[in-house]
């Protein structure tokens, strides 16, 4: 029914596309968590109140990628998995701490409030820091050695600071007054970890192996990667030069910062997609060697193309339905 | 291979079960709670939007938030599961990846993030909404729950009783998605975990409201969670004691040698006693100390004395290679799931009876204690009937298709170690925050509600 050669460039795609809108969606919940530390109580609770009725979803992305890694590249899956074994551990303890956390804070005794905020940003930490050194230990090849830890290391840091941009960007979109002009503060300071992450990766990805060198330098194909870094580099100073002036009169631009975080973040993921394309293993599994079988993937992509309109649907109902400056979370 | 590799191997195959085991046992007790409890709570609701009184609304509010943190223990603990699919057990999907992959894809793009997205609705968005949206919202978070379980129970069920399928070069294809979704076992497991599902919620509403109802919370809202709950439960035991006796029979028919070893019957043979009591022993492979009633066993399964019942015996390979599950877990977990089954039964009817005789807000303090005693006795009851099917499948993974030992990955077992460990301790820190705060929002009960304001929790006119 679908073609054997098409088939699997499409479910690279859609996992590509789930990746992404998980990184920055669930990207910023975690900002979030990871900014915890820096508010007091009322502001944890509004912060908290910001994302209580995304978070849930936006970590369903996750399982998305994941099932369509499982389902659509199972040899993949297996060779990725196990070489991360315990980087995805740490990552799923996380977001099992991030998750019950969330509930629990709102639910258990006034006294265990405090040790269960320690969990969501503890969680949170653990979560964004285990998905960072799995992306530097990715770009590496999945090679164990000192030095690709050390850049995963890298990474791990980088990606951290890139969610707690995100995350103040999110704030400074829903929220006002004093938190928001902490929000700016704290989006001053990850700007620059964005930018030094951005740059190692950058730096990194084309050393890895000589294929991705020339598919950056070589022409013409320089031409067709260069508004990539143009681009950031022009986003960057806009940010910089917004959050500067932040918070306006009458909330103008308040948007700005979380729409420009999802801009760089939307631009590094594809200098990343463009630079490993074809291969799902890096240099070692092209996303046809790994496939599973065209039955299997026909059969999936039917009930993808009918049902993922209707997600994307009721997902922009929701955040439809929870627009504007975030309150007090109530259940009534 | 040599002896210590093959040692290893066998360690991280040890290990790596019991990672698995202790992660989808914490796991299945939260879908447990939210499949039925969506439902009870689109019921709280719908009394509400029909009656406006005021105890509907108000425990609608305070089972969502038993929903809410439920169904945020099942998610994470779920996600678990889906990764440790490829870290611990590469060989399930790269065996069976063709028919269990469309299934798991099926289920998140189905069922998942319908529940997380109207989930947000449900909980949060009841003064943003009108109020027929958030009935609606309700009514798609109990309805993904159950389509959730739908999908996940035919992959179990599939695991165990493989139909449509062809094996090509050691891989699994699907020839025939309608034999593989109504397999042989999907429609009898299926209906068997939905009534698990509503027991489990009947006991946790009738267990927490008489502990209220002990504290001295008078209000409407516990003696009515207290009526519903054992009603609830009244109901659907005697189903369920229908339903599971025809899961059994199916199983009999399919997995004859996971009956055998409930029956703790080592010989193919007629007039077999159903045992009570017997300590099964795999070395003389024999019972010792058994306790039964004559041919009864026979009945049950044959319904006839001279039955003949299938016996653990006949799958042993002539090579001495055990193909027929550990003896004495299955046939124990068995027990103790009729057992708490028959507890309930008699809980139940007793409750209905006496509120029949002197309603809801007059029973006796013991028998209200002994439900507080029974909350979570849907859980112990579920563990044990999932240990029952599951220990009960092995040494297969997927029935005659493929062996637990051949789907295991190749981790150190050092490495297993250390991550069943914190899982474990997570696990147990988590269920103990999980009953103490379920208590504790128990004994703030009836002081816990401000005044019902927003659009979304008005009935409708």
């Amino acid at each position: 029914m679908f073609d054997p050669v098409v088939l699997p460039f499409i479910f690279a795609a859609l996992m590509g596309v789930s990746i992404l809108l998980y990184v920055v969606l669930d990207g910023f919940d975690l900002g979030v968590g990871l900014l915890f530390p820096f508010a007091d109580e009322a502001e944890r609770d509004r912060m908290i109140a910001s994302i209580g009725p995304f978070w849930d979803a936006n970590e369903t992305w996750l399982v998305l990628a994941i099932g369509l890694l499982l389902v659509a590249f199972p040899v993949a899956h297996g060779d990725i998995l196990t070489a991360l074994y315990l980087p995805v551990a740490v990552m799923l303890i996380g977001l099992i701490l991030r998750g019950v956390a969330f509930e629990f804070r709102a639910k258990a005794p006034l006294g265990h409030k405090r040790p269960w905020d320690v969990a969501f940003w503890a969680g949170s930490s653990m979560t964004a820091l285990s998905q960072g050194f799995m992306l530097g230990m990715y770009i590496m090849g999945l090679q164990w050695t000192w030095p690709t830890v050390a850049f995963a290391t890298l990474t791990a840091g980088a990606l951290a600071v890139a969610y707690s941009f995100i995350g103040a960007g999110w704030i400074i979109l829903k929220t006002d007054g004093a938190l928001q002009r902490k929000a700016v503060d704290w989006a001053k300071g990850g700007i620059w970890g964005v930018v030094l992450g951005m740059g190692a990766v950058s730096a990194a990805t084309p050393l890895v192996s000589q294929r991705i060198f020339d598919k950056w330098f070589s022409f013409p194909e320089v031409a067709l990667l260069a508004p990539l870094p143009l681009l950031s580099g022009a986003l960057v100073v806009s940010l910089w030069w917004a959050l500067r002036r932040l918070p306006m009169e009458g909330d103008r631009f308040a948007w700005y910062p979380f729409v420009g975080a999802t801009a760089l973040m939307v631009l590094g993921f594809g200098g990343m997609a463009y630079s490993f394309y074809p291969y799902i293993v890096p240099e070692q599994l092209t996303i046809w060697e790994a496939a599973s079988s065209t039955e299997a993937l026909s059969i999936i992509l039917v009930g993808t193309l009918f049902v993922l309109p209707v997600i994307l649907g009721y997902t922009v109902l929701a955040y439809f339905i929870f627009r504007g400056k975030a309150t007090k979370l109530s259940y009534d | 291979m040599g002896e210590e590799r093959k040692r290893c191997i066998m360690d991280t195959l040890l290990l790596s079960r019991i990672q698995f085991a202790a992660n989808i046992s914490f796991h299945i007790l939260f879908p447990t709670i939210t499949i039925a409890l969506g439902w009870v709570l689109l019921f709280f609701k719908l009394r509400f939007n029909r009656t406006g009184e005021r105890k509907w609304m108000d425990l609608y509010m305070f089972w969502v938030k038993v929903f809410a943190l439920s169904f945020a223990l099942g998610v994470v603990s779920g996600i678990t599961m889906s990764f440790q699919f490829g870290t611990n057990w590469p060989g399930f999907m790269e065996t069976v990846g063709n028919i269990a992959g469309p299934l798991l894809a099926y289920e998140v793009l189905t069922a998942f993030f319908l529940e997380a997205v109207f989930l947000g609705i449900m909980l949060f968005g009841a003064s943003r909404v009108p109020g027929w949206l958030h009935t609606t919202a309700t009514f798609l978070v109990a309805f993904g729950t159950t389509m959730s379980a739908f999908w996940i129970l035919v992959l179990n069920s599939w695991m165990h009783t493989p139909a449509g399928h062809e094996v090509v070069d050691g891989v699994v294809v699907a020839r025939d998605w309608w034999a593989i979704i109504f397999n042989p076992s999907m429609p009898y497991r299926l209906a068997h975990m939905l009534l698990a599902s509503g027991l489990t919620v009947a006991f946790l509403i009738a267990g927490l409201s008489a502990y209220r109802w002990l504290r001295g919370d008078r209000a409407p809202a516990t003696a009515t969670g207290l009526r519903v709950g054992v009603m609830l439960g009244a109901v659907l035991i005697p189903i369920q004691i229908l339903a599971g006796d025809m899961h059994g029979l199916n199983t009999l028919e399919h997995q004859p040698q996971k009956v055998a070893a409930m029956e703790g019957n080592w010989e193919t043979q007629g007039n077999v006693p159903l045992l009570l009591f017997a300590l099964p022993d795999e070395d003389t492979r024999s019972n010792a100390f058994e306790i039964g009633i004559p041919s009864m066993a026979s009945v049950i399964l044959k319904h006839d004395p001279a039955g003949v019942v299938p016996g653990l015996n006949d799958f042993v390979a002539e090579d001495g290679t055990v193909m027929h599950p550990p003896v004495a877990p299955v046939f124990w977990s068995f027990r103790v799931m009729v057992g708490v089954g028959m507890l309930m039964l008699v809980v139940a009817w007793a409750g209905a009876f006496l509120m029949w005789r002197r309603g809801a807000e007059s029973l006796p303090r013991p028998y209200l204690w002994g439900l507080t005693g029974m909350t979570f006795a849907g859980w112990v009851a579920t563990l044990a009937g999932w240990y029952t099917t599951e220990i009960g499948r092995q040494p297969w993974l997927v029935q005659g298709v493929l062996t637990v030992e051949q789907a295991v990955g190749d981790i150190a077992s050092g490495m297993v170690l250390s991550t069943l460990l914190a899982y474990m301790a997570i696990y147990v820190a988590l269920l103990a925050a999980y009953i103490g705060v379920l208590f504790h929002l128990a004994r703030r009960g009836g002081v816990l509600y401000e005044p019902v304001s927003s659009p979304g929790m008005q009935p409708a006119e």
